[in-house]
């Protein structure tokens, strides 16, 4: 947002709280990263360690997949650490 | 029915309290707040009140809890005096500007070094920025009249702000007078049960403190400002329905013989009680002396004090603390600004005074309003600050 | 002990905060949300985790959350707790609200150790949970009372003369057992389900709770970020974080590990020890590796498990 577009003091809820729960979810983190996990459907286990070790909540748990939410992902590489059947591997961003 | 109880001034304030029927004291003792939280006690071991009292380990932690308390929507108070209002400094600012609608007593006690236990001003005055409103009040009847209305003011949709009472260390926390109480029923009804405008409502997840940075954090701090400067309409709103409730008219001063003075004293808290009874003697003698008391200290009331003085020769201001660097002691710094900011040219000369406790007589005052009306004779300020009181 | 299927798939802890990639305090913070078992309020202290989740206008949390100062989480949550017992006593409220303060070690060891004594000395009801990093990470990687003997940090500098921090570290868990309270324990969140099942449990007691939580820190710890779960591993399995609980005075040890790897594999990890791998502070690795033998001996004395 500029700064012309920032709403002024008689618009923001008093003593400078935030009204709207997760309003962090808008700041896509994704563009922190250097390199991206991938993860090879055919190795995963669905064990879900990587949905309970990623810091940031990137990793989805679908029904009976996990994928990397790319627009939060900030490239940590612990999933792919962390994976006991080595199913995610960290691939360099290109420019 | 109201009917008149021997109480301290300390006893005053914790009264009200009771009557109020406060949800959550959080405090400390320090002299000579010490007869509140004692006094308090009682009530909540006697199953007279149903507060949650936490006996907090510090000062720091007792604002820190009321501040816990106040965003879950409670109705909180605590009371506290000169190092235990320096300890809480930093969380004084931080409830003022969460909006908490805290109300806390602070017994006016001198600030150490060295340790002293007696009556000055210094403590208030080393916080008067934190963004609550200040009262001071001249005697138990104010303290246990300030307090019921400082939760009504508090609490309003319009301010939303803390509000800390004043009274004297000593001079009124520990002496006893006849104090007009009212019926519970009858404070019950003038407070009334808070109604929070936000709370930290699980149900309704909101977050409280987060970090603002440089693109949002002066909007935040402008909305405390504007919240500060529409608080008098509300406090006036206050003043009347207690007036009516009462008979008793409380405003932004109280202007003592101020219609046709010619020289005043302006003082807050119990020496303005001595002041009008020096002035009292005075007129009898043909003087025209006044006094000006401020009860409402923050926001500060200019316009009153400057419709007062609108035919007034000679002020003295008199401050019980020293703004140590500063042009003149605090109070006369906000009375100069004041009338410099309405363009109001008055000789104005400044008493610093009664430091630690140190005595102020009728004598001195009366030396004072004499000084006072010799400038406004001769117009000619000989001495603009003066020390009453000290040992040369 | 549960699944990981089994927990909930909501995040209430979401993306889009600011923490560093890898952070501790991150995986700390999701998990612990994943623990809840009805209404709940969380205080934060000063620190990583405050500020990187509650950038104004953003928060990452969907819990009712509130920040008031760096030494004072375990004072608000008093005071919150208070509140609501005030509001349920004349019915204006109705239900039972859990209240979890976090702070790091900064705002638990040192500034806030006042405020955290008083608070399970009064006996709330309340979690307490410390993420402990090791240092004042938010603020420049600081030393604290939870910096270990030897580690770097910018004010404990691995220098030629002085290398790193001198002191040891405070045993927190001890000071608060000490209270008397009924629950006490420590953590590492490479075991998750020891975790997040302390948490359930710490949840559930009537009254103050503590949980006193390893939180790998990539940048003050200097490390890969993709290590730090492996990091919060080897410190259990090097016996350098004992895991254990304090039930009302009974110590009970949680993970036993019974073939200790050296503390220097837990040590070389990290670029904050890195100045003790020349010769002439070799001895300072021997200086941790008595202690951490020590401290294990102490405490599984203290857990029967001789």
């Amino acid at each position: 947002m500029s700064e012309e577009s920032k709403p002024g003091w008689r618009s923001i809820p008093i003593a400078g709280i935030i009204l709207e729960p997760g309003s962090a979810m808008k700041y896509k983190t994704g563009d922190w990263r250097a390199f991206r996990p991938v993860i090879d459907d055919e190795k995963c286990t669905y064990c879900l360690l990587c949905w309970i070790y990623c810091p940031d909540g990137a990793i989805i748990r679908e029904e009976k997949t996990v994928r990397v939410n790319y627009d939060y992902c900030k490239g940590c590489g612990i999933c792919a650490n962390e994976c006991p059947v080595k199913a995610i591997t960290m691939v360099e961003e290109k420019k | 029915m109201s009917r008149i109880m021997g109480l301290t001034g300390d006893g005053a304030v914790a009264y009200a309290v009771k009557q109020c029927k406060v949800d959550v004291v959080a405090a400390y003792p320090i002299t000579p707040q010490t007869l509140i939280v004692e006094e308090f006690s009682e009530y909540v071991h006697n199953g007279e009140v149903h507060t949650e009292f936490i006996c907090v380990e510090s000062e720091h932690s007792a604002m820190s809890a009321c501040v816990g308390a106040s965003l879950t929507g409670a109705r909180v108070f605590t009371a506290t005096a000169s190092q235990g209002l320096a300890l809480m400094h930093e969380i004084l600012y931080i409830a003022s500007s969460l909006r908490c609608p805290i109300v806390m007593g602070v017994v006016n006690r001198t600030l150490s070094a060295p340790i002293n236990i007696h009556c000055d001003h210094s403590d208030m005055m080393g916080s008067r920025d934190c963004g609550w409103i200040q009262v001071f009040v001249e005697n138990a009847q104010e303290a246990y009249d300030w307090v019921i209305q400082a939760f009504r003011i508090a609490e309003d949709p319009d301010v939303l702000l803390p509000v800390a009472v004043n009274l004297d260390a000593f001079i009124l926390s520990h002496s006893l007078e006849g104090v007009k109480v009212l019926a519970d029923a009858d404070v019950e009804r003038f407070v009334s049960t808070r109604k929070p405008v936000f709370t930290i409502d699980p149900d309704k997840p909101i977050t409280v403190g987060p970090i603002c940075f440089t693109d949002y954090f002066f909007e935040t701090k402008r909305q405390h400002v504007e919240a500060m400067n529409n608080s008098p309409k509300t406090i006036s709103k206050v003043n009347d329905e207690f007036a009516e409730l009462t008979g008793r008219r409380y405003g932004f001063i109280d202007a003592y013989e101020m219609d046709d003075a010619e020289a005043a004293i302006i003082c807050l808290g119990s020496t303005a009680g001595t002041a009008m009874a020096v002035a009292k003697k005075l007129r009898g003698e043909g003087k025209r002396v006044g006094v000006i008391k401020p009860w409402v200290y923050r926001p500060f009331p200019a316009e009153q004090i400057i419709d007062a003085c609108k035919d007034l020769k000679a002020l003295a201001v008199l401050d019980r603390a020293c703004s140590i660097g500063a042009t003149y002691g605090p109070l006369c710094n906000d009375v100069t600004a004041a009338l410099y900011k309405e363009n109001v040219r008055l000789n104005v000369f400044n008493v610093i005074y009664g430091l630690g406790g140190r005595d102020i007589t009728p004598f001195d005052i009366e030396a004072i309003f004499n000084e006072a009306l010799e400038i406004a004779k001769t117009g000619m300020i000989r001495e603009p600050i003066k020390f009453v009181g000290v040992r040369e | 002990m549960v699944r990981l299927r089994d927990l909930p798939a909501e995040e209430l802890f979401t993306s889009g905060h600011r923490l560093c990639a890898g952070c501790g305090a991150g995986i700390i913070a999701r998990m612990t949300m994943k623990a809840l078992r009805g209404p709940t309020v969380v205080v934060n202290a000063t620190g990583c985790l405050e500020v990187a989740s509650t950038i104004y206008p953003y928060t990452a949390w969907k819990v009712s959350w509130v920040h008031v100062a760096f030494e004072n989480a375990a004072a608000v949550a008093s005071g919150i707790e208070a509140a609501y017992k005030a509001l349920m006593r004349r019915n204006a409220w109705g239900k039972k609200v859990d209240i979890i303060a976090f702070a790091g070690d900064g705002g638990t060891f040192d500034i806030g150790i006042q405020a955290l004594s008083g608070a399970l000395e009064r006996g709330h009801d309340f979690l307490y949970i410390c993420y402990d990093n090791e240092a004042y990470m938010n603020t420049g990687i600081q030393r604290s009372g939870a910096t270990p003997h030897g580690a770097a940090t910018t004010t404990s500098p691995a220098g030629t003369k002085i290398p790193g921090k001198p002191e040891f570290k405070k045993d927190l868990i001890g000071i608060c057992a000490a209270h008397g309270i009924e629950y006490a324990a420590t953590a590492s969140p490479a075991y998750w389900n020891d975790y997040i099942t302390k948490v359930r449990k710490a949840l559930e007691v009537e009254g103050p709770a503590v949980i006193h939580v390893f939180s790998p820190c990539p940048v003050g710890m200097r490390f890969d970020s993709s290590k730090s779960i492996e990091v919060a591993r080897l410190a259990v399995q090097t016996r350098y974080w004992p895991v254990y609980e304090v039930e009302n005075g009974r110590y009970k040890l949680n993970i036993k590990v019974p073939k200790p790897k050296p503390v220097s594999e837990f040590l070389k990890l990290q670029g904050r020890f890195k100045h003790l791998f020349q010769p002439k502070f070799k001895h300072v690795i021997d200086e941790i590796q008595m202690h951490v033998d020590e401290n294990w001996e102490r405490i599984t004395k203290l857990c029967g498990e001789a």
